[in-house]
C-alpha cells in the first residue's frame, strides 16, 4: 500500500526536555495504527505535532510526499477525549460547521438551496454515526457517548485524508465502549479512512489496530531522565482481520447513561 | 438533618426571602413613629404618610422652570445616561473582548493597556473627564463607560482565551479560519458571559451614574437627591433611593431572563 504519511527524523523538545528523539515512521494509506506507551512517553505530543498543533524541534512531516503545514487544517480530522464539539450548536449544525466554513468564507453561515445541501449531507453523515434521530439536541443533553460520536461525525463530514483520535474513548463506561469499537471500525472500512489512535487501553489498540506502535524511551539516564525521549520502541504489524459476516448493528446508547 | 442539606419548597421560599423585608419595614415604621411621638415635625425618618404627600408634588406638579413633571424626567435623564454608558460599554467589550481573547498578537499588544486603564479609579478620571467634555451628558456617559467598559472587556476577554483548546483546534480542522472562528465560536459562547458581565457592571454603573449627576448636572435622579439633601428632606431621598432599587432589580432580572430565552445551552438545557 502507498505510504501517507511519512516522519522523517522527527524531535519533540519542550526546554531541555526531550519528549520524542528521532522518530521515524511511514504511515500507509488505509492503516488503522494504534499508539500506546506508559504515560509521558509523547503519545500525545506525537499526534499534536501531526495534527499542527505544534511545531516539531527537529525533522519533518510529509502527508503524501509534501511537508504539512504547521497549523491545522481540514486535511487532518481530530477527535479528543473531551470539548471538540461546540456546546452552542445543535447536532446538525455541528456537524453544519465544516461545510458552512468551505463554503461561505466571509459569513460561515449558508443559506437557501445550498443550505439545505449541507443539511442533507450533515444528516445523512450522523445517520451513518447512528445520531439520526438526534440531530436537534444540543451535546449538553446527549450523553458522553453520543458526544464522541458526533465528534466523529463532525471530523469525517471534511473527509480528512487522516483521521487522528485522542484517547477518543477514554471517557466512556465498557459498555459503550465496545459499542464505539464496533462503528469507528465500521467507518474506517466504509469511508477508507486512515486512523491514528492514541490510546492507553491494551485491548483497545489491538483490537482495532492494523498496527500497533509502542513509544517508550529506548536509554534512561538516571541523573537527567529528561534528556532521553521516546521513540516507537515497538511497531507490530497485526494480521488483517477477517471483515466480519454478520452486519453487526450500531446500537444507540441512551442518553444520559454515563 | 444538617443545614447544608435543607432545601426549602418554593412556598416557603417566598415566604422567607419577604420576612427580612417586612422585618425591616416594621423596623423603620416603629422607630419613624416613636422619633415622631418625641417631635411631630421629625425630618430624619419621614413616616409614609409624609412620603406619599412629598412624592405627590414631584409627581403632579410641573415644575415652575422646565414645566416638566420632574420624577419623570429625573428618572429618564438617568436612565438615558445609564442606558447609553452600558450601551457603548458592552458594544465595545465584546468587539474589543472578542478580539483580545481570540487573536494572540492583539492580546500581546493591547492586553496591558487594557489591564492599566483598568486598575485606574474612575472617580480620579472624572476631572478629566469634565474638563475634556465639559459638565454635558457626554462627560457623565463618559465617566460610566471610562468605569466599566475596562472591567467587561477583561471577562470577556479572559472567558474567550479560556475556551477549551480542543474547540479551537477543531474548528481549524473543520477548515475554520481567524474570522469564522471568532464569528462562529467565540462570539456565541462570549455572548451569555457578555450579559452576565452587563448585570455585575450594572452595580459600579449606578455609582459612577449617581457620581457624576451628584457633581454637576441639572436633572436626574442622583442630581436630586444630592439637591434636597440640603433641606433633609428624606420624604423624598428614602423613595428616589427605592425607585433607583426597583429599577436595577428590574434591568437585572430581565437580563437574567433574555440570557436564558436566547442561550439556552449555556444554562444548563436539556438537565
Amino acid at each position: 500500500m502507498s505510504v501517507l504519511l511519512s516522519l522523517r527524523d522527527l524531535w519533540v523538545e519542550y526546554g531541555d526536555k526531550v519528549v520524542l528523539e528521532r522518530v521515524n515512521l511511514d504511515i500507509e494509506a488505509g492503516s488503522f495504527v494504534s499508539i500506546i506507551g506508559p504515560s509521558g512517553a509523547g503519545k500525545s505530543s506525537l499526534l499534536r505535532v501531526v495534527l499542527g498543533q505544534e511545531r516539531p524541534t527537529r525533522g519533518s512531516i510529509l502527508l503524501d510526499g509534501v511537508p504539512l503545514a504547521p497549523e491545522c487544517g481540514p486535511d487532518r480530522g481530530v477527535v479528543f477525549q473531551r470539548y471538540s464539539v461546540f456546546p452552542h450548536l445543535s447536532a446538525l449544525r455541528n456537524v453544519m460547521f465544516g461545510l458552512e466554513c468551505a463554503e461561505a468564507p466571509f459569513t460561515a453561515r449558508l443559506f437557501g438551496a445550498r443550505r439545505r445541501a449541507a443539511a442533507a449531507e450533515a444528516e445523512a453523515m450522523l445517520a451513518a454515526v447512528g445520531l439520526g434521530d438526534s440531530l436537534n439536541l444540543l451535546p449538553a443533553q446527549m450523553s458522553g457517548g453520543m458526544q464522541q460520536r458526533l465528534a466523529i461525525a463532525q471530523a469525517l463530514i471534511k473527509r480528512p485524508r487522516i483521521l487522528l483520535l485522542d484517547e477518543p474513548f477514554g471517557a466512556l463506561d465498557p459498555g459503550i465502549r465496545a459499542d464505539m469499537h464496533a462503528l469507528i471500525t465500521q467507518l474506517w472500512r466504509d469511508y477508507s479512512l486512515t486512523i491514528l489512535m492514541v490510546t492507553h487501553d491494551l485491548r483497545e489498540a489491538f483490537a482495532l489496530g492494523t498496527r500497533v506502535l509502542t513509544l517508550d524511551k529506548r536509554r534512561i539516564d538516571p541523573h537527567a531522565p529528561h534528556r532521553f525521549g521516546a521513540t516507537a520502541v515497538y511497531d507490530l504489524r497485526l494480521k488483517p482481520r477477517p471483515v466480519p459476516t454478520n452486519d453487526e448493528s450500531i446500537t444507540l446508547d441512551q442518553v444520559s447513561n454515563n | 438533618m444538617r443545614w447544608v442539606n435543607r432545601q426549602i419548597r418554593p412556598g416557603n421560599r417566598v415566604l422567607l426571602g419577604a420576612a427580612p423585608v417586612v422585618i425591616l419595614i416594621i423596623f423603620y415604621l416603629f422607630m419613624a413613629a416613636s422619633r415622631h411621638a418625641a417631635n411631630p415635625s421629625d425630618k430624619i425618618l419621614p413616616l409614609p404618610g409624609g412620603m406619599v404627600e412629598a412624592m405627590s408634588g414631584l409627581l403632579s406638579e410641573p415644575d415652575a422652570l422646565s414645566g416638566q413633571i420632574v420624577f419623570w424626567a429625573d428618572t429618564l435623564a438617568s436612565l438615558q445616561r445609564l442606558g447609553l454608558g452600558l450601551a457603548i460599554s458592552t458594544i465595545s467589550a465584546l468587539l474589543v473582548g472578542l478580539v483580545l481573547g481570540v487573536l494572540p498578537p492583539v492580546r500581546v499588544t493591547f492586553g496591558p493597556l487594557v489591564t492599566g486603564i483598568a486598575v485606574i479609579p474612575p472617580i480620579a478620571l472624572l476631572p478629566i473627564l469634565f474638563i475634556a467634555f465639559g459638565l454635558g451628558e457626554t462627560a457623565k456617559v463618559a465617566l460610566i463607560v471610562v468605569g466599566i467598559a475596562p472591567f467587561m472587556i477583561r471577562d470577556i476577554a479572559a472567558h474567550v482565551a479560556s475556551l477549551p483548546r480542543e474547540q479551537i483546534i477543531k474548528a481549524q480542522t473543520l477548515g475554520a479560519s481567524s474570522w469564522q472562528l471568532m464569528q462562529r465560536v467565540a462570539l456565541p459562547q462570549a455572548m451569555p458571559r457578555l450579559i452576565q458581565a452587563v448585570r455585575l457592571s450594572l452595580g459600579p454603573a449606578w455609582v459612577f451614574l449617581i457620581s457624576a449627576e451628584a457633581i454637576a448636572s441639572d436633572v436626574g435622579l442622583g442630581y436630586r437627591i444630592f439637591l434636597v439633601r440640603r433641606y433633609l428632606s428624606m420624604d423624598i431621598i428614602l423613595p428616589y433611593v427605592a425607585w433607583i432599587a426597583l429599577l436595577a432589580i428590574v434591568m437585572d432580572v430581565a437580563l437574567v431572563k433574555l440570557s436564558h430565552r436566547l442561550y439556552p445551552w449555556a444554562h444548563g438545557a436539556g438537565h
